[in-house]
């Protein structure tokens, strides 16, 4: 008894995939979220992210105020404008979130991470090394006679940039702090 | 002056200084000081269920029926998980209930105890907020934030999480009065510019609709009052989804039925082809939209809500107010009062017309029978007999539940419990159990499917120890029939494990259980059988024979809009798109 007469080997296209294919463009957003530092807290934050499907391009988390046992966490995700509003509610909800600040559109606002690297080489390419390293006002923070360490703090876009010159000049291993961000002015 | 006091005697004092008089638990080794003490006082009842998924949705039958949050208590580990279920239905259906659950002693947690589970690890995306104490000492303080956080602002679930050392130790209570709240504070009321420009909204539509949701439901009767003199007031057309019934009388004149992928064909055509629709407290859920890029293409949508996290989440709306329900109805009656009460009349009554059209195409008939009982009968002669009785009723999950919100009609909130965000199976009679707790002298219906029945049927043993007179009133086709009609539909009629097989004899069960059962197969026996249920002062299971291959009608199949609606008997061709066969 087939009542509605379907015919029978239904394909298995999603009518998801029917929305709209021109979807918005995928924008990059930092934001600052202030928590309450108390235990789990950033389980649930990024728990919220892996179970909605959501990106996290730079995480990082410290106490920043002792007293008030208030934590600063700053996401660097991507979504399309709609989905970025959505990360921003769903962390407003999380119970221990007093605020979010999405600073990518709250006025301007500066962004820095650090990086170590470790750079292995010998003869010319250890001096271009030194040499590129002063450029980018990145200093050596260790050195050996076949290797260097540098600290480099910048955008992510510089740090990406040293990165990928040290890379023909022996590029070893680098460790990123993530983004720390600001917003600009006195407020 | 603090209190000095243990901590398994300062839940039960948190409890009572909250007024909880129910508690729904399971007793076990992490857990055996706080029952300790609840032996020793008599001013909670605890309902010993007989698995901790029970205790979860008698809560939520206790919390839905009530207004107040329903509370449990459970063991660790085995307990805790147990409750997970539970946890997701009421996080998903936003049913404030407060879950206590006992912990491994804090310095062997981490060790892999005996009936160590990471409790707050796996209910964190289960609850609203969870809490592991470890301190005595802050444990009253912590209670006292659970029942804040489960009942203001969108409620849900909140579990703590409590050591078995922690119960033991002594520790200062703090009162409800000290405890702290202050943080967590949701926005309540609406921006009144906002509020106002939808005034101006609703005085010029000319094809209005109220679409509204178990939001009203949630924040309290005056909302639902509010709702009620609106709807008059204006004289607009209302539907609701599954979690709204009630909010608006169904005996009302303005009422279009429920929407949605089982709902009325005039509530949804209402919905797709209305000029203004003012969605009130629901969530645009996949149930309601079908097809989001065909989702009442030629409306301004307002969105009144208290959670921003559901305000174009699906659905892109016009006018966004977020606040609770009751506050912002209030505030938009009164403005919309003092501008003159107005609406565009002549735009009305043509919309009326047209819904008095769809009206007529009677989406609900079915065919029905003098051999073999149709569930719709069934449920319709259920409704005949109980509407005007103080009645409560649950369901279970499937074609029945469907048709009993097409079907049964509710005057009042809170006198409808299903699962509708999760659709737990399992849910209706465990739910039930907790709505007679907290109604012992109303009439309470279960309207089952089989197969959804015994996945808890263990609480009939509750019912008969606590002699709560549940009715449960099984449809039993010995089919998992919702999963049937879609195999039916879209899988080709391959009828893979959709079936009840070895289905026990309810009678007997009936029997075994304590309570008393019946069994009905003639249609002309219903009336009397349904008679008996009511009657019988007792629980009751009624095992009603109806028709195996019965499908649900109306039906937007996945993937389609509104105005695809499929109608009973009237059959199209292709009526499901390929693409709607992956969704669920
Ligand atoms: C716990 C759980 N498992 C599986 C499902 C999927 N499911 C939805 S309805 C249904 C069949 C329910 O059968 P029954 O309770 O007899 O109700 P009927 O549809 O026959 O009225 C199933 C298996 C579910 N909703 N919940
Ligand atoms: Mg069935």
């Amino acid at each position: 008894m087939n009542a509605l007469k379907i015919k029978k080997g239904s394909s298995r296209k999603s009518a998801y995939d029917l929305r709209d294919p021109n979807a918005d463009i995928v924008e990059t957003h930092t934001l600052a979220v202030i928590v309450d530092n108390e235990p789990g807290v950033l389980a649930r934050v990024i728990g919220l992210f892996s179970g909605r499907g959501y990106n996290i391009d730079s995480l990082t988390v410290a106490e920043v105020d002792h007293t008030g046992h208030q934590s600063r966490i700053t996401i660097v995700t991507g979504g399309t404008p709609a989905v970025i509003e959505q990360i921003k509610a769903q962390l407003g909800r999380i119970v221990p979130v007093h605020r979010v600040h999405d600073l990518t559109v709250e006025g301007q606002s500066v962004e820095r991470e650090l990086a170590l690297m470790k750079v292995a080489g010998a003869g010319e390419k250890r001096v271009e090394a030194l040499r590129l390293a002063d450029i980018f006002r990145a200093n050596a923070v260790d050195s050996t006679l076949e290797s260097f360490v540098f600290e480099i703090t910048g955008t992510p876009e510089k740090i990406d940039a040293f990165a990928d010159l040290m890379r023909p000049l022996g590029l070893v291993e680098i460790a990123r702090t993530g983004v720390a961000a600001l917003s600009r002015g006195a407020t | 002056m603090t209190r000095q006091m243990t901590g398994a005697k300062m839940v039960v004092q948190a409890l009572k200084d909250q007024g909880v008089d129910t508690v729904f638990g399971y007793p076990g080794g992490a857990v055996l000081p706080i029952y300790d003490e609840i032996f020793q006082q008599n001013d909670i009842r605890h309902v010993l269920v007989r698995h901790e998924q029970g205790a979860v949705h008698a809560a939520e039958g206790y919390a839905r029926s009530t207004g107040k949050p329903g509370v449990v208590l459970v063991t660790s580990g085995p307990g805790a998980t147990n409750a997970v279920t539970g946890l997701t239905d009421a996080l998903l259906d936003s049913i404030p209930i407060v879950v206590l659950t006992g912990q491994v002693p804090t310095f062997m947690i981490g060790t892999d105890g005996f009936q160590e589970a990471d409790t707050v690890g796996i209910t964190r995306p289960c609850t609203k907020h969870n809490w592991l104490v470890k301190d005595t000492n802050k444990l009253a303080d912590t209670i006292h934030q659970a029942f804040h956080v489960a009942t203001t602002g969108r409620p849900g679930p909140t579990l703590i999480d409590i050591p078995k050392d922690v119960q033991f130790a002594q520790g200062d209570y703090t009162t409800p009065q000290k405890a702290r709240t202050e943080h967590y504070a949701p926005t309540v009321k609406g921006d009144i510019d906002a509020i106002t420009q939808l005034a101006d909204m609703i005085e010029k539509a000319e094809r209005p609709v109220f679409y509204t949701g178990g939001g009203v439901i949630n924040s309290g009767t005056a909302a639902s009052q509010l709702l009620r003199e609106m709807v008059e007031a204006t004289n607009f057309p209302i539907t609701s989804t599954l979690m709204g019934l009630g909010a608006y009388p169904a005996s009302g004149k303005n009422w279009l039925g429920m929407l949605g992928m089982h709902g009325l064909y005039e509530a949804n055509m209402a919905m797709h082809d209305c000029d203004l629709m003012i969605n009130i407290g629901a969530r645009f859920d996949d149930r309601i939209t079908g097809r989001i890029d065909a989702f009442s293409p030629g409306s301004k949508k307002a969105h009144i809500d208290i959670d921003p996290s559901s305000i174009n989440k699906v659905i892109h709306v016009d006018l966004p107010i977020v606040g609770d329900v009751g506050h912002v109805l209030e505030d938009l009656l009164r403005i919309w009062k003092s501008r003159g009460r107005k609406t565009n009349t002549e735009g009305l009554k043509n919309w009326w017309k047209q819904i008095e059209a769809w009206r007529e195409v009677k989406c609900l008939t079915y065919k029905n029978s003098t051999q073999t009982i149709k569930p719709q009968y069934a449920v319709e002669r259920l409704e005949a007999m109980t509407r005007s009785m103080d009645r409560y009723v649950t369901t279970e999950v499937g074609q029945h539940q469907m048709w009993a919100a097409q079907f049964m009609g509710f005057d009042e909130p809170g006198r409808w419990m299903t699962s509708g965000g999760l659709g737990t199976m399992g849910y209706g009679l465990p739910a039930s159990v907790g709505v007679q707790m907290a109604h012992p002298d109303s009439l309470v219906v279960n309207v089952a499917g089989e197969a959804s029945w015994l996945m808890n049927m263990q609480e009939m043993g509750t019912a008969v120890q606590f002699r709560l007179p549940i009715k449960q009133f099984i449809l039993n086709n010995e089919r998992l029939g919702m999963v049937r009609q879609w195999q039916e539909l879209l899988h080709g009629e391959r009828y893979s494990h959709s079936w009840s097989e070895a289905l026990p004899d309810f009678v007997k069960l009936a029997e075994a259980f304590g309570c008393k059962g019946r069994v009905v197969k003639d249609p002309a026996d219903l009336d009397d059988a349904i008679r008996e249920m009511i009657e019988y002062d007792g629980p009751f299971i009624l095992d009603v024979l109806v028709e195996k291959h019965e499908n649900c009608f109306p039906m937007i199949p996945s993937g389609e809009p509104h105005n695809k609606m499929l109608l009973g008997e009237a059959t199209t061709d292709d009526a499901i798109g390929a693409s709607g066969a992956v969704l669920v």
